[in-house]
This record gives C-alpha cells, structure tokens and sequence, in this order.
C-alpha cells in the first residue's frame, strides 16, 4: 500500500512545480515587457534608418564608382566613391567633346550633355531632364514609378542597375561593383589590373619590372603598402592586440601564482593573511576592467602598454581565485611524501604542489589569453591601442564600412584560430 | 635548487639502477625542456613588453609614479565634496537600472537563442544532425565578435538608446552560452526523451519535456555567471557607445576637475553593484548546482 502522507507530500510537490513552471515565464515576459517600454522599443523602430542598414550592407561586399559632372565648370570625373585621391578612367564611361555616356550596363545608358542630362532604363523609357536658366524640368512616361523621386531640388533614380542624382550644382552616377576595390593593388602601383594568371607569370618567369627588385617581392611591398587598406598597418594592428592579451594574460599569471599560495587555506596558516589576500582579490575583480582601463590610462597614456596592464591588473584578480581553488583541491599526499624527506616549504611548493598542479593551471592560462584576444579588442578602443582602435576610427567615419567588414574577418579568424590552438595545447596538457 | 626529491644515494643493488638511470635521465630531459620553455616565455615576454612600450604614449617607468596621481586627484576633491556624493549616487541611479536592466535582458533573449541552438548543436538530441556543425561555427562566429562592434554598427542603423546594447551582448551571450548549454545537454540522461518519443511526442515537446528538466539548475547556474559578465560588458559599451552609467561615466571623465565628485559617485555604485550581483549570483548558483545534485 502507498503512504497516504506521501501521496498528499508527492502531490503538493507537484502542485508547486505546476505554479512554477507557468509563474517562472510570466515573470520573465512581464519584466522583457517592463523593458521593451522602458528602453522604448517602439520610438527606436520608428527612428531607425533602414536605408543606412542598406548602405552599409551594401558597402560589406560591394563599392561603387561616381561619375560626377560639376554642372558650373562643365568637369567629368570617374572616381572610387567619390574620392578624388583615386579617380581613373573605366571604359564604360565615353566621353566626347561636351556629351559623356555611361553605360551601366543590362541597356541602362546614362548621357549628360550641356542642355542637361539623360537616363534610359530598358522597360521603362527616358527620364529627360532639362536644365535652363536655374530651373530643372523632367520628362519621364507618367506615372512616375516610386524608384523616381522628384522635387524642386534633386532628382534621384534609383535602381539596381546604379543610381542616378541630379542637382542645380552637379549630376553624379553611381555603379556598384562586387568586391573590395583596390583590394591588392592601387593605381599607383605597376601591378594594378593585372590578372591572377598574369601575376603568376610575372612572378614566376617574366622580367623584372623594378630592375632593383625581383617581381614578387614587389607584389609583396606594394600589396603590404597599400595606401587605401593599409594592409601592413593593419596586421600589425592585430598583433598588438595579440600582444595585450599576451602580456597582459602571462603577467597576471606569474604575479597570481606566489599570491594564490597566500589565499589558499591549506597553504597559509595565517588565517588574517589569507582573508586580507583573497578581500584584495575581490576587491580587484569587483572594480572591473573598465574603471582600472580609465586609471592605468590616465597614467600611462594611450597605447598597447596601456591595455596589457589593464589586462593585467584584472585576471591577477581572476587567477588569484582560481588558482588558489585549484590549490585547495590539492592531493596532500605527494606533499606529504615531499616532507617526509626534510623540505622545507619552498621546496614542498615546488615539488609537491607545482607539479600536480600545473597542467590545470597552464590550462586555466590558455583559457584566459584566449578570451582575453577577444577584450584586448574591447580595451583597445578604449585605450586606444591595436585593431580596436582602428575599427572604432572606421566606424566612427560611417562611411568605411568595407573596412570594418574586413577587420571584422581578420578578428573573427584570429580568434578562430588561437580557439583552435588552446584547445589543441589544452587536450595535449590534460591527457599529459 | 637542489634535487632533495631525488632521495638518497643510488643504491648499490644492480637491477635497479637502470631503471633509476633511466628515470634521472627523464627527469633531466624534462627539467631541461621546461627550462628552455621558461626561457623562451620570458625573452617573449621581455621583448613583448618592450615593443608595447615603444608603441605607448607615455613610458612604463614614467607611468608608474603618476599611477596613484590621479586616483589620489580624484578622491582629494571628492573628499572636500563629500557631502554631494550620496546625493549624486541617487542621481545616478536611473543610469545604473538601465546598465543592469541592458544586463538582464541581453542575458534572457541570449540565454533562450542559446538554448535553441544549444539543442540544434547537441549530439543525439539535434533534430538536424548534418546541420550541427553549421549551428557550431554560428556559435564560434557569435562569440568570436566583439560586442562593442556590433553595438556601434547598429547604432548607425538604429540611433542611440539601449537596444543596440541589448542586441550586442545578447548575442555575444548566445554564442558563449550555446556552448556551455550544450556541453551539460550532452551529459543529460536520453531515457525521458525514449520514453516520450514512444509516446508519439514532437521534437519540441521532448525537448521541453525531457531535457530541459534535466538540465535547467545547470543553465541557470550559468546563465547567473553570463549575468554577472554582461553587466560588466554593459557598463562598457556604456562607455565607448551610448546609454547607462558608462556614458554617464565618460561625460564626468570628459569633463575632468570640477565633477570629479560625480566619476567618485560612479565608481562607487558601479562597484558596490557589481560586488552584490556576484555575491548574489555566487549564492544562488551554489544553491542551484547542490540542489541538482540531490536530484
């Protein structure tokens, strides 16, 4: 027979657990409602601008070449985003006299000429617009579809083939290319436009264009001086964060280790030491990365010195107390056996603790440094130091976006693969 | 040091000395590699902290003297304005509840997208097994990024305010906390899960039913440790971006001597509410991890 109090016990249990499982996701639905109204969800949806969401999708993968005419002097220049550090010719740009024709290609054909300027879309027809004496008039098949805006001011197509602007002081045309432009070689240098089986080639066999310098070690100087990615600066970048973190991560190591002996109870016997010594370490931990970052910055002023100590500072904390769990948890045995023979402290430490101690701590380390790759970026922006610093610059343009895609690439495979390294140093140091 | 571990003298018994030959011998080869080692991590280290110097504004050794400058500049004014303190540690209240409420609420929507793909990613339960090392690398990749960048990438899209924060450290937290997830989902006990399959139950209910049971005190134990990270991470995106008590922090910082009162007010909250989070979670955590364990 069943215990009837066990029943009625087993019931009410149940009876609790019901409550639980509805309470539990009502009180977290209520609190995200709490949020959504105090972070006020609905004015951001409002106030965001979808069509920088485009831009900057767009500028991920793709740039675009402006051909621009200054309507005042009557000027056509064809330039990488309209910056004129890098404008060239492409051959789809025809330019006669006082008519310019651009092909953007699928039969879109863009003219300008003195009396305005012209756009032919395959499907749709002509939109003509006039420019006399400061007024601008269009002719366009009514009814204007909505890619076609048109006020007093400007008129702007805009369709997947390119985009089209008009305006009293110029008319710009834009075509967008897949890719990073001058990803490998800028216009300056010999080597810009050349194919992949031509650069092999020249690589390989073909005469020295620089006669002071073989082939590839000028792809190599060119591509690492790349005046528009700064290809060079940028690894270096990455480095100086791998750096930080390597400095920092290893430091923090070294200090914590002797001080993690002073916390750990089965190592001092000093009870007062031993509090006061883990109370520092959470007196370091609790003042956070960011408050010690402003500190050691004040100090030290910007740079990668600047960051590592920041590092520093705050995994001594984070190991002192890991590392002193670590030693707690100890086999006394071998310590034992250690004393046994006469050693004194020092010595038992060395041979009795620190080798069954080591592969668990080196493996704490290499966890550590890897996670720290990841906040040396976060700390760089703050001090100012590394690839953090370059991306926060490039965000804060708003316009180099294919930059901070690129960074982003970099960022996400260095993280990869030092991942992969400490997993693989990590399996070696636990199976011994 | 001396080698007082290695004992006495070797014995004159034969048949054991070559095995004590040989173990000497390890032990010297050992002693050697780490040694090279050791000499290796600290020339790296030396030339490391060299470079970092030369690349740094101000040297390590001009540095160190003027590290407690500021500090000290900083708390002599606070101290003839300590009257303001409490006040202004009211005052920043509000800005403190947004840094933590960005905190909580990154970790709820994190914590559920990581339990998605926590099940998506986990040998035996995925529903999808080609697909798990797909969902694996998105987790990498989630992790990998940097929240900061996230967050002033769509702070260019969305405007300023907390949800680009919110968006940012939640799915930094999906990332970390799928694979925490799914390293204790893979230790669950796959008996419930047979049992409700031979009841005709859908993937989601056996999941809801089954395994989430199992392993929802070792979650949450971990979502309380994320919780306690990301509020950190808020405070600093708080910082370099917009919203919460960092950017109230940097506007004193930016502002230098005359409000150095408020930075004081700043550090001290912040401080004291990161210390009762983690004390709390700390708690809780080791109530949730010796719960389960009773069963």
């Amino acid at each position: 027979m069943v215990d009837a109090a066990l029943i009625s016990t087993i019931e009410t249990a149940m009876q609790r657990r019901k409550i639980m499982a509805l309470a539990l996701p009502m009180i977290i639905l209520a609190y995200l409602f709490y949020a959504a109204v105090s972070f006020d969800v609905l004015g951001v949806a409002s106030r965001a601008r979808m069509e920088n969401a485009r831009i900057l999708l767009s500028d991920f993968w793709s740039y675009k070449v402006h051909v621009t005419r200054d309507n005042r002097r009557g000027r056509v220049t064809s330039s990488l985003d309209g910056d004129n550090r890098y404008s060239f010719g492409p051959d789809w740009v025809v330019t006669q006299g006082d008519i310019t024709t651009i092909d953007l290609g699928g039969g879109a054909i863009v003219t300008y000429d003195p009396a305005g300027a012209r756009m032919i879309m395959p499907g749709y027809g002509t939109v003509d617009i006039v420019s006399s004496g400061g007024k601008v008039s269009v002719t366009a098949p009514q009814p204007l579809p909505d890619w076609i805006s048109v006020s007093d001011k400007r008129i702007a197509v805009t369709t997947p083939l390119g985009r089209f602007n008009y305006t009293k002081s110029k008319v710009e045309t834009f075509r967008y290319f897949a890719g990073w432009e001058l990803f490998f070689f800028t216009f300056d240098s010999p080597l810009h436009g050349k194919s992949l089986s031509q650069l092999g080639s020249l690589a390989l066999w073909e005469p020295r264009i620089e006669p002071g310098q073989s082939n590839l070690a000028l792809m190599a100087e060119d591509f690492w001086s790349n005046r528009l990615w700064h290809h060079g600066e940028v690894v270096w970048a990455l480095f100086e964060t791998m750096l930080m973190a390597f400095i920092g991560t290893v430091s923090a190591a070294i200090l914590a280790l002797p001080l993690s002996f002073i916390a750990a109870s089965n190592m001092m016997p000093l009870r007062a030491v031993r509090f006061a010594m883990r109370r520092l370490f959470d007196f370091i931990r609790g003042v956070d990365a960011l408050i010690w970052t402003i500190i050691l910055a004040r100090a030290f002023g910007p740079g990668p010195m600047t960051g590592a100590l920041a590092i520093f500072l705050t995994d001594t904390g984070a190991f002192g107390k890991t590392f002193s769990e670590v030693l707690e948890n100890i086999d006394e045995k071998q310590v034992e056996g250690v004393r046994s023979t006469g050693a004194n402290g020092l010595q038992r430490a060395r041979f009795g603790v620190i080798p069954q101690v080591m592969p668990v701590l080196m493996s704490q380390v290499l966890y550590a440094f890897e996670s720290n790759t990841r906040s040396a970026t976060v700390i760089g922006a703050i001090v100012g130091g590394g690839i953090g610093l370059l991306l926060t610059q490039a965000i804060q343009t708003q316009k180099d976006w294919e930059d901070v895609c690129y960074y982003l690439i970099l960022i996400v495979l260095m993280v990869f693969i030092l991942d992969w390294l400490s997993g693989l140093i990590r399996r070696r140091l636990i199976k011994g | 040091m001396a080698d007082i571990a290695l004992g006495p003298e070797p014995s004159p018994k034969l048949h054991l000395t070559a095995s004590q030959q040989s173990y000497l011998h390890l032990v010297r080869r050992k002693r050697l590699y780490s040694t090279i080692l050791l000499a290796l991590l600290a020339a790296l280290l030396a030339t490391g902290f060299d470079l970092a110097e030369q690349r740094n504004a101000g040297g390590f050794l001009n540095g160190v003297p003027m590290l407690l400058a500021f500090p000290s500049e900083v708390l002599s004014e606070a101290w003839t304005n300590r009257a303001n303190v409490p006040g202004l540690m009211a005052h920043f209240l509000p800005s403190l509840i947004e840094t933590l409420n960005i905190a909580a609420v990154a970790t709820l929507l994190g914590g559920l997208f990581a339990s998605l793909l926590a099940l998506l990613t986990t040998r035996g339960l995925a529903p999808f097994p080609a697909l798990t090392g797909t969902f694996r690398r998105i987790m990498d990749a989630l992790r990998a990024i940097p929240d900061v960048v996230i967050a002033l990438v769509l702070i260019f899209v969305l405007g300023g305010g907390p949800i680009p924060a919110v968006i940012a450290i939640a799915l930094h937290t999906a990332g970390a906390l799928g694979k925490l997830f799914s390293e204790v989902a893979e230790n669950a006990d796959l008996s419930p899960v047979e049992g409700l399959a031979s009841t005709g139950a859908r993937w989601g209910q056996r999941m809801w039913l089954g395994v989430i049971p199992q392993v929802a005190p070792n979650w949450a134990s971990y979502g309380l440790m994320r919780f306690e990270i990301n509020v950190r991470a808020s405070a600093i995106l708080g910082f370099v971006g917009q919203g919460g008590i960092g950017h109230d922090l940097k506007l004193a910082m930016q502002w230098g001597q005359g409000r150095y009162d408020e930075v004081v007010a700043i550090f001290l909250i912040l401080f004291l509410s990161i210390v009762t989070i983690d004390r709390f979670s700390d708690r809780v955590r080791t109530r949730l991890t010796k719960g389960a364990q009773h069963g």
